[in-house]
This record gives C-alpha cells, structure tokens and sequence, in this order.
C-alpha cells in the first residue's frame, strides 16, 4: 500500500481536528470561547479549502475558500463577538443533558455517521473521500449542539457549525458545489444572521434575557 | 422578456418599498408591483400554452406544465393579497400595532417573499431551488415578528430555527443528489445540478445515493410543506404573524415547498425503480392528516385552527402525490389550487373578523354575520369550501382522491375518511358559533377589502362544476410529467 502524500495527510489530520472541535463545542458552556471554536472550525476549514484548491488546481475552490476566510472567519465571528458583548450574554446555563452524557451520545453519533456514510465513500472518486464520514459527524453533533442549549445564542453557533460540516461535506464528495450555489449559501448565510441580529435585540427588548426557557407560552400543544 | 418582468418587478418592488415603504401611498404601489407581476405571469402562461416548455438563460430557468400553472397560482394570490393587506395594514397602523418603519419593512418583505418563490418554482437548478426556498424563509421571519409581542418573537424563533434547521438536511440532499449526478454528467459546467438533464438521466444515477439523498430533501423541504411530526413552526407562524402573511404562507409556500419535493420524487423515483419515495410521501402524508384532525379539537385561535387545517391539507396532497399516476396526481395538483385559493380567501375574511372583535380567540369572536354579513359570509362560505363540502371545487379534489386511494391503497381509505369527518366537526362547530351568535363590537374605520375573498371562492365554486379544458390539459400534462406508478 502507498503511503500518502503529504498533502493528503494533512487533509486528514484537518477532517480529524474538525470533529474534535465538534466535541469541544459540545462541552463548551461559555458562549465567547464557543464563538472562538466556531472561529477556529472556519479557519480550518479554510486551509483544507486552499490545500485542496492547491491539489487539483480547480480556480473555484479558490473562490470558496476566499468565501469562507471573508465569511466565517472573519464576519461572522466579529458579528457574534459584537452582539455577545452588547447583549450581555457569555454563559449558556447547564444544559439540558449532562455534559458527560451529552459526549457519550456524540460518539454513538459519529459511529452512526461513519455507517451512514459508507456506501458514499465507496463511492466517491475524490481524494477526500475518507472524510465524508466526518462532515456527517460533524453536521450532527452540531444538531445535537443545537438541542442541548437553552441560550439562542448557542443554537445560533450550532447552526453555523451544521453549515460548516455541509460544506465540508459538499468539498469532500464532489470538490464543492457549483460557483452560483455557493454563492447562493453564502449570501443566505449572510442574511441569515444579519436577520438575526436583528431578531434578538427584539427578543431582548422584550423579554430582558436570551434564554429560551422565557419561551412557554405556545407550548399548549406540543 | 415576460419571464424577465416576472422575476424582476417584485425585485424592484422589494427594492423601492425598502426605501419609500412607510409612505402612504405605499400599499397601493405594493398592488401596483403585484400587478405586474401578475400580468406578466399571464404572458408567460399564454406564451407556454401557444409555444410549450421554455428555457430561459442557458437553462438556468425553466418553465413547464407543472410549474406554469404554479406560478400563474402564485402571481395571483400575490396580487389578491395585497389587495387585501391595503385596508387592513391601514387598519393595523391605526389600532397603533405597526409604526411607518414596520410598515416599510413589510412592504419590502412581501415582494420579496413573492420573487423568492417565483424564483424556486421557475429555477431549474436544484441548488439554487434550495437557496430560493431558504430566501422565502428569511424574507418572512421578521414579518412573523412584526408586532414585538413575545408570542410573535417565540413563533419566529421557531420558524427560523425549525425550518432552519430543516433546509440544512434539504441542503445536504442536495449535495447528495449532486455527487450522484456528477458521476453520470460530468463536473463540467453545473449541468449536474439542472433538474431537465438530472431528469433525462435519471435511471442511471445511483441508486443507494438517491436514496439517502431523498430521505433528508423529503425530510428538509418536508419540514416547510409543514409535514407531521416537522409541523411545530407552522400554526405559530400563522398565528402570530400580521394575516395577508398567514394568507401567503398558507396560500403559497407550502405549495412552493410541496413542489420542491414533488421534482425531488420524480427523480428519485426513476433512480430506484421501486414505489419507496411514494411510499414514504404517503406515510407522512397519513400522518399529517390524522395528528392535524385532533389536534383541531383543542385550540383556541381562529388562526391557529385554520393553520392546522392547513397542516391536514397538505397531509392530503402528500398523500396524493404519493400514490402517483395520472389520476391521483391530477387530483393533487387540482387540490393545491383549490386549498390555496380557499385557505387565502378564509384567512382574509379571519382578518377582518379578528380586526372586528380585537382578539384571536374564537371565543371573543361572535356575530360576524350581524357586525357585517359579507365577512360572515365569506368566513362561512370559505369554512364550507374547505372542509369539502360540494359542490365546491374542493370536494372534487378530494373526492378524485378519495376514490384513487380506495382503488390503490384500500386500506388508507377509512383512516383519511376518519379523519376528514372529525376535521368537519372541528372546524365547522366553531365557525358556526363565530358567524352565527350575538355581538356588541363597534365597526371598522376602513371598509374591508371582500374582493379577494369572494374572487377567490368564486374561483373555487367554479373549479368545482367546470375546469376549463386548457387547464384541464395543463394538469394532465403536469401528472404525466411527475409520473409514479
């Protein structure tokens, strides 16, 4: 068997510290470290991005990771950071599972996602392709990231990170979506949060608190 | 040059109203850009019916007979709702519950909702189909929120984050369906992700890969057609939110949302050879139907009610689609346009009705046919409509479906019949004792707007005894398209 190329290695070593900063969010309860690790994942994101727009010389995979250095490792974390400080916000309270149990249903997850995507990776005739399984894990630990919170904040950064493991994925299995999709998730990615900036001034100006527990009165039905 | 027109005036109109939104004239320009609009459906509709299907830069855009008729659909409503919302957002100002700020942005929103939605029907690109269905949830989460109260801020919370969340596995699906496509079209150009070539080739896509891909966009765009058990936005986002909204989410995107997973099924559907996709539609369809018929039974809210209403509507029209072929998908297709005409029409009338009494509650709501007969009678003649009674044009869908479904799938039949009757019980008892019943509310300061909301049940009094052949044809040609069975 082949040993693999430098490049290659690196790629995987990147998929690797993806997941593990998953789980690091999913432990984290303060919201401006849980902003940095989100920080953190799109820069990461944003090498492997290059590093593989480097390896098959493709001039799209350029743009995206132009996309994801200008988007989520720079606005989006310097929006967050912003309106963590003029909300006052900076802890989640305890989560609705214990953090211990919460990690142990993480790796039943990743066990899960590894399963769910084999029959991709077989596949798939990227480079990447080893690592599709990790963009699963990574899309549903932050699904479980986003379930476990009360704060809206921290749904908020859960979200981000689901749309980060989708477009690992995307990168992964095909080398990334075509130029006007992506354009398109950025731009609604962008508006998304614009809009929500918006929406939680309003939901502080109402209720004096981001805590979602405040959110009773519709529950009649559920 | 229509289809220009058409995508281009809510654009502007979206554009404009953002900037001169708050002035009094604004309600009217907002008719006058639906109008357009509206106008410029209709020409692309004739230029179809004389010309058949048509591509519009380098196929980025395509229109056919599945979603003409849609658009034509959607043009319309979008005009008769900002007839409707001229009085009513009047009224709203008056009663102090939006300042000239909130109004510009509804303006603003509301034709930008209609252009997201006439961009993902008309889009032959299944990516940007996504970012289009996305767009449309964007542009109405802070209409949902637009009265501040912390009902309203939870439901667009809600919204947002649901159906969020929800896209993103739409999102995935996507990639999904694209990963599959690249193997048998190539990643040169974006030709893998353009539904017309996906279509042509789409018994040699991967099987295994569809598959999985068809689980997450049933379940993603499921979650905005507002399929049981992904329903939890949808009644609070209805409720919550200022009516002409309730009317077009109601009205139009879910039928949007439903188209989006309808082109998924065909492709799917021709992939793995096997009924699974419809399958699975029926399921979720069922269960739609069934959980939305009780729980009719506990609320309290006009518009509440009429969103769960919509829930089983929806519920019935998966369920159609699901079973397939040529009858069971013109009924669906002809329950989509009736829903969405009758359900625009009610929530017009529960807006002036709720504008009346002050208050959601059906409890506060009384005597509507004293206070004023034409609301009342609207709300009673929409209520009818609905629930399927002839010879309205929903007891013809309904009934098609009805007898399809006895042919096919005998036994799903006594389950939707069950639930149909308790949905009748439910809704009916309630809507009798609001039109009907004493009353000492005072009378409004603008005249409604009843227009739309006789224009609308004429429409479906008619689709009920006559469907003109043209549209008859439209439809059949459209079942054929979506295939199954």
């Amino acid at each position: 068997m082949n040993a693999l190329s430098w490049d290659l290695q690196l790629l995987n070593t990147l998929a690797a510290l993806l997941l593990l900063l998953s789980f690091a969010m999913l432990a984290q309860r303060r919201i401006v470290a849980l902003v940095n690790l989100l920080a953190l994942q799109g820069t990461l994101l944003f090498i492997a991005t290059l590093l593989l727009a480097w390896r098959t010389g493709d001039h799209n995979l350029y743009i995206s990771a132009g996309l994801t250095l200008g988007l989520k490792v720079i606005f989006l974390p310097w929006l967050l950071h912003r309106l963590i400080r003029r909300l006052g916000v900076y802890w989640d309270t305890e989560p609705l599972l214990n953090i211990t149990g919460t990690m142990l249903v993480g790796v039943l997850v990743v066990i899960f996602s590894f399963g769910l995507a084999q029959p991709i990776s077989a596949l798939a005739s990227t480079a990447t392709r080893n690592s599709i399984g990790i963009a699963v894990a990574v899309i549903l630990i932050a699904f479980l990231t986003m379930i476990t919170r009360r704060k809206a904040m921290s749904q908020v950064v859960g979200f981000l990170s689901m749309e980060n493991g989708l477009f690992f994925g995307a990168m992964s299995a095909t080398y990334g979506m075509p130029m006007v999709v992506e354009l398109g998730v950025a731009l609604d990615v962008l508006v998304a949060m614009l809009v929500l900036g918006v929406f939680f001034f309003q939901i502080r100006d109402q209720f004096d608190s981001l805590d979602l527990k405040n959110f009773e009165a519709l529950k009649e039905d559920q | 040059m229509e289809f220009i027109v058409l995508l281009g005036t809510p654009l502007l109109g979206a554009l404009t109203l953002g900037m001169l939104g708050g002035r009094r004239w604004a309600p009217e320009a907002n008719v006058v850009f639906s109008l357009v609009t509206f106008f410029a459906a209709c020409a692309l509709t004739s230029r179809v019916v004389a010309h058949g299907n048509l591509s519009v830069g380098h196929e980025q855009f395509f229109v056919d007979a599945f979603n003409v008729f849609l658009v034509t659909l959607t043009a319309f409503v979008g005009l008769t709702t900002s007839l409707f919302s001229r009085p009513y957002m009047r009224i709203e100002a008056e009663h102090g519950r939006v300042t000239a700020g909130q109004l510009r942005l509804y303006h603003s929103m509301y034709q930008m909702f209609i252009a997201t939605m006439l961009i993902a029907l008309t889009t032959n690109n299944m990516g940007l189909m996504w970012v289009a269905m996305e767009a449309a949830t964007l542009s109405t989460v802070l209409l949902v929120t637009l009265y501040r109260t912390p009902a309203s801020l939870e439901a667009g919370w809600k919204y947002f984050i649901l159906c969020g969340v929800g896209i993103s596995q739409a999102l995935f699906g996507t990639i999904l369906m694209y990963f599959a496509a690249e193997k048998v079209l190539g990643s040169e150009g974006v030709s893998a992700l353009l539904w017309t070539h996906l279509n042509s080739v789409k018994s040699q896509l991967e099987p295994s890969v569809l598959g999985l891909a068809f689980v997450f966009l049933l379940v993603g765009y499921g979650t905005k057609v507002g399929l049981a058990p992904l329903h939890n936005w949808l009644p609070d986002a209805h409720a919550e939110g200022p009516t002409p909204i309730s009317a077009v989410l109601s009205g139009l995107l879910l039928n949007v949302a439903m188209y989006a997973v309808v082109r998924c099924k065909v492709l799917v559907e021709g992939s793995l050879h096997s009924t699974l996709p419809g399958r699975m539609l029926m399921g979720f369809g069922l269960l739609s139907v069934v959980l939305a018929a009780f729980f009719l039974w506990r609320q309290r809210d006009v518009k509440r009610l009429f969103a769960y209403s919509s829930i089983e509507h929806m519920g019935i029209i998966a369920f159609a689609f699901g079973m397939g072929g040529p009858v069971a998908n013109f009924a669906a297709l002809l329950h989509m346009t009736v829903h969405s005409l009758t359900k625009s029409s009610i929530f017009f009338a529960v807006g002036h009705a709720t504008q009346k009494a002050g208050s959601q509650l059906m409890d506060n709501i009384r005597g509507l046919i004293t206070l004023s007969p034409t609301v009342g009678w609207g709300l009673m003649m929409g209520t009818l409509a609905i629930l399927g009674t002839p010879p309205f044009g929903v007891f013809a869908s309904e009934f098609l479906i009805l007898t399809t479904a006895m042919k096919q799938q005998p036994w799903a039949t006594p389950i939707l019949l069950l639930a149909l009757g308790v949905a009748f019980a439910a809704i009916f008892g309630r809507v009798q004792s609001m039109v009907f019943g004493d009353t000492t509310a005072k009378r409004l300061p603008h005249p409604p707007a009843l227009v739309p909301v006789f224009a609308h049940l004429g429409l479906v009094l008619m689709l009920g005894f006559f469907i003109p052949p043209y549209l008859a044809d439209w439809y059949r040609a459209a079942a054929r398209l979506i295939g199954g069975q």
